[in-house]
């Protein structure tokens, strides 16, 4: 019965671990917009491909997600 | 254009123009960009036909740069190119004072805007804009949010402009929205995302201290020991802390307030409830009694949480607080020097590439933002663009569409010094403009600066559920004491215990759930169906609305799609005629009596589908022209859908519309328009006017005829300028109205066009429907013209008011509501503005849902306009449906209530009890409310 002093703090981390993943997740922005990601994952792959005829114009700034300051 | 592969705009001249022969292939081809029906044919590139110039050049961007995938990603994914920009357009936008407002971040080397452009509309344009840096060196990432409409994008502000960025995008056919009030602070709220992480803190909490409590649901403590009690106790506590404090922090806070202002909304009994469970759990815990109610607490702020988020669906696409400086644009062509000569009238047709794309620009000329603007500046204002401010005409054929400030339906001529008012539309050639007023304090714009506009209007949010609250609290603190005051008496060990009981399971979570859950639910079954509301509790208002207010033009008459009509006269030489064959049985179709055999079958469908809404409104129509022999031939018929292509007059637009079938344009030599009268040309060697019946008489072609028309049709003198004299058509159904437009061929005069504005189908049952139920009134800042058609169809008593200004409007408003009426306005222009503001429940109506609406409670797609009786009655269902869910938690109240006062309650029931009412209450109003949807608007989806 002991052991239940190790399972239930345990338990707890990992559930602690998925909350701050949450509140991450939240913070992050991914929560404003569940629209358009759904419909730029169908486009990533030839994305790719494309990307390598025109590798020379990648992006040359930073790629940064874009949320309020 | 400043793209990087200039060199592709100058090809224009390589390209294949298909013979006249084929025509007829090229008519049905779809545009390879955006789908539209390539009715030119002139632009192709091997094998693919465009519709426009516009939409080849973007087709050639796109495959210059490798992109040409996004043709492959959805069927015509592109937008039609409609505006022809000139390079220094958005010249203005690199403005400091302008720029600084635009972006969101700006450091020496990066700058990152967002942009809302109404054109996206589906996978593709996500993917192109996505990769826009492939387009211009410079740009950084973009970053499409879909349902807003939105693209964040950032770019190098040393290697490109803001207005280069603006001007490739707008080359795109996505042409970002740049209003006036763009330039206001956006407030961006964070509440969703403050309100996402309570919920995840809440159901987090419900989660675990759930299955630490197992072992106290299952009575399996006693094998592990105190201890082990006591831990989990402290678990519970510890989990619920943040809980309480974070995640109903909201609660908290309003109870606070309406316990201040001394109202007893719902939030009061939540907060009571949540208190109790929380001190009687902790007490517990402390004490070494039990775990307490940890669990049932978090559970309970859970579901509340969860409703909160369920009402709060917004649309975030629509704007329901727009104001006149959403519908102004963000700048105007300001002429340098005050006094400077008077422009050559410049015409230009834009889209269809008929005329020369670019305009020379004059040195004088210069773009500045609105608020820059002083009164005595001259401004030049282009066709389609928008008059900022009250001012004089000062050059150029004015025609100024004043639709949506008065809403007058047709467009008036204005001379040299006219005052014109602000909000109205130029339409034809440019002209110049003084300015007399500034942009706040024009005819229209000073309408903001009414009562109506600056008090906030009283929320009356929830209002249903806070009258049951009221009396439910009441209840249950007098139960609560009672059972108190009877276990004092009794056992006084368990007159706390019953008290806090009480408190608990009476915390009315499922009460608090009703409203938001059949609300929001009947919110989204609206919105299926292209109605919009601002927030769920606009259903409330909507459903004791016993009033609606109509405005005319443009919610009860659709703008610009009225039927167009020939109406010959029995000329006495008559040029080459088709021959009358098929005349007898499809006699009653206007123009699919003009059409040549050949090509009946596909003319049947469009005409038909054409007339499918007019000719139930107009049966007077068919029947003129079936006793009236004098048709136009095909090929006459095809001469004047020429000149119309020509004109931008509104008039002869519709008319080239409505004819033009399959026609390929033929060439019109020496054309002439004179506003206020008419145009004049010659098309394949005949000379063709088209105008007012006064112009043609002043060329003598109407005398020979005018006995024969009058005859027929009493008719009075239509003008082509206006639509303020109207020609009157008396047929035996009704009286007809609307414009006219004469045709004279070779200088011989051959008959009218007849157009008339169509009301909306179905408009008579919409007003039959709410006749008898509440009381309807018309609104129209048109002139009389038509009154004749809506008396029929309104009750006696209703009022029909005709030239009403917007001030009008809102006080007609106002007197109703001092009558003690719910008013409902129906509206669409900013005409309208101040009534909807004013009304109960505004209802805006547009044509197309993301355009500009005023500010508004609902937005309201013009074809559910006709269904307005469907939707106060599914209001007042979806009333019942709530009422109906409180009795069902209120049931469960009683049993639990019951047992708490009998001093019984165990965490487990209350475990399982809460959460069962709330799915209960939950599902029911959902269940419900969707069902009565279903059933409210399938009864009228078959016309």
């Amino acid at each position: 019965m002991i052991v239940i002093l190790l399972l239930i703090p345990l338990s707890i981390i990992i559930a602690v671990g998925f909350l701050t993943a949450f509140i991450w997740a939240v913070r992050s922005g991914q929560y404003e917009d569940t629209c358009t990601p759904s419909m730029r994952l169908l486009l990533e792959e030839k994305r790719h491909l494309d990307a390598t005829a025109v590798a020379e114009s990648e992006p040359s700034l930073p790629i940064q997600n874009v949320k309020e300051q | 254009m400043a793209l990087p592969h200039t060199d592709q705009l100058h090809r224009f001249s390589e390209i294949e123009t298909i013979p006249l022969g084929n025509e007829r292939n090229i008519a049905n081809t779809p545009c390879i960009h955006c789908g539209s029906l390539c009715h030119t044919g002139m632009f192709a590139l091997a094998d693919k036909s465009f519709c426009c110039r516009g939409c080849l050049t973007v087709f050639e961007i796109l495959t210059a740069n490798g992109l040409t995938e996004f043709y492959t990603l959805s069927e015509s994914a592109g937008v039609r190119v409609t505006t022809t920009a000139k390079d220094d357009h958005f010249k203005f936008l690199d403005e400091p004072a302008v720029r600084e407002r635009l972006v969101d971040y700006s450091d020496a080397r990066l700058t990152r805007v967002t942009f809302h452009i109404p054109s996206i509309h589906c996978i593709a344009c996500v993917w192109l804009l996505e990769n826009l840096f492939h387009l211009k060196p410079g740009i950084g990432q973009t970053q499409v949010n879909f349902p807003r409409k939105e693209v964040a994008l950032s770019f190098d502000s040393t290697q490109v402009k803001l207005s280069e960025v603006v001007t490739l995008l707008a080359s795109l056919g996505y042409e970002p929205e740049l209003k006036l009030s763009a330039l206001d602070s956006k407030p961006r709220s964070r509440v969703s995302r403050r309100l996402w992480i309570q919920l995840g803190l809440a159901g987090f909490a419900f989660g675990n201290i759930m299955l630490f409590s197992i072992s106290d649901y299952l009575g399996l403590d006693a094998f592990a020991g105190p201890w082990f009690q006591r831990m989990v106790g402290a678990i519970s506590f510890t989990l619920s802390l943040p809980v309480v404090i974070y995640s109903a922090a909201d609660y908290w806070r309003a109870a606070w307030t309406s316990a201040w202002q001394r109202i007893l909304n719902i939030d009061v009994p939540i907060a009571a409830g949540v208190a109790a469970i929380f001190l009687q759990s902790c007490y517990e815990v402390i004490a070494g009694i039990g775990n307490g109610y940890f669990d049932s607490l978090c559970g309970l702020i859970f579901f509340l949480l969860c409703g909160k988020l369920f009402q709060q669906k917004t649309y975030d696409r629509l704007a329901f607080d727009r104001d006149y400086k959403s519908f102004f644009p963000l700048s105007v062509t300001r002429r340098a020097g005050r006094a400077g000569s008077p422009l050559p009238a410049a015409r230009d047709r834009q889209g269809d590439g008929a005329h020369g794309v670019t305009r020379p620009t004059t040195v004088d000329e210069e773009q500045v933002s609105l608020s820059q603007l002083d009164v005595g500046d001259r401004l030049i204002i282009r066709n389609g663009e928008l008059i900022p401010a009250d001012a004089k005409l000062v050059s150029g054929p004015a025609l100024i569409d004043y639709s949506f400030v008065t809403g007058e339906s047709e467009p008036v001529g204005k001379a040299a010094d006219d005052y014109l008012y602000a909000g109205g539309r130029q339409m034809g050639g440019a002209i110049e403009v003084e300015m007399i007023k500034n942009v706040s304090q024009s005819y229209l714009t000073s309408l903001w600066n009414q009562d109506a506009f600056q008090k906030e209007k009283a929320e009356l949010l929830n209002q249903i559920t806070n009258n049951y609250s009221q009396r439910f609290t009441k209840l249950v603190i007098i139960v609560a004491l009672g059972a108190a005051v009877f276990w004092t008496f009794v056992n006084p060990a368990l007159a706390l215990k019953a008290f806090a009981s009480v408190l608990i399971v009476a915390c009315p979570c499922a009460l608090a759930l009703a409203a938001p859950f059949a609300l929001g639910t009947a919110q989204r079954v609206l919105a299926r169906r292209n109605i919009f509301l601002k927030n769920p509790y606009v259903i409330e208002t909507l459903a004791a609305v016993d009033s609606v207010v109509f405005d005319k033009t443009g919610t009860l008459t659709a703008a610009g799609a009225g039927s167009v009509t020939w109406v010959g006269v029995p000329a006495i030489s008559l040029a080459p005629r088709f021959s009358p064959v098929s005349g007898g049985d499809i006699r009653g179709k206007p123009f699919q009596r003009l059409v040549g055999r050949a090509k009946e079958e596909t003319v049947e469908t469009v005409s038909n589908s054409r007339h499918t809404d007019n000719s139930r409104l107009k049966p007077g129509v068919n029947e003129t022209d079936a006793s009236n022999p004098s048709d136009l031939s095909e090929s006459e018929e095809r001469w004047l859908f020429s000149m119309t292509r020509h004109s931008m007059h509104p008039l002869p637009v519709r008319i080239g519309e409505a004819i033009k079938h399959n026609y390929f344009p033929e060439p019109v030599r020496s054309f002439l328009e004179t506003p206020g009268c008419g145009m004049e040309g010659s098309v394949a060697g005949h000379e063709i006017w088209m105008g007012s019946a006064a112009w043609l008489e002043s060329r003598g072609a109407w005398r020979a005829a005018v006995s024969a028309a009058a005859c027929r049709s009493n008719e009075g003198s239509g003008t082509f300028d206006d639509g303020t004299q109207t020609d009157a058509l008396g047929t035996g159904t009704g009286a007809l109205q609307g414009s006219a437009v004469h045709v004279a061929l070779d200088g011989k005069y051959r008959g009218s066009y007849l157009l008339t504005s169509a009301l909306r189908p179905e408009t008579e049952r919409l007003v039959s429907g709410l006749n008898g139920r509440c009381e309807v009134a018309l609104l129209s800042g048109d002139n009389e013209k038509e009154r004749g058609r809506f008396v029929e169809m309104f009750e006696a008593e209703a009022q029909l008011n005709f030239n009403q200004s917007p001030l009008d409007k809102l006080t007609f408003i106002k007197h109703r509501q001092e009558a003690g009426k719910t008013v409902m306005m129906v509206g669409d222009g900013l005409n309208d503005a101040g009534a909807l503001r004013q009304a109960d429940v505004g209802v805006a109506v547009v044509e197309n849902v993301s355009a500009f609406s005023p500010a508004s409670d609902v937005i309201m797609a013009a074809s559910m306009v006709t269904q307005i009786a469907e939707v106060l009655r599914y209001a007042k269902q979806s009333l019942r449906v709530v009422r109906t869910a409180f009795w069902i938690s209120a049931a469960y109240n009683m049993v639990g209530v019951a047992i708490a006062a009998s001093g019984k309650l165990s965490p487990v029931v209350c475990a399982i009890l809460m959460p069962v009412s709330s799915v209960t209450v939950v599902a029911f109003a959902c269940g419900a409310a969707a069902w009565f949807g279903r059933r409210a608007f399938k009864v009228e989806a078959q016309p």
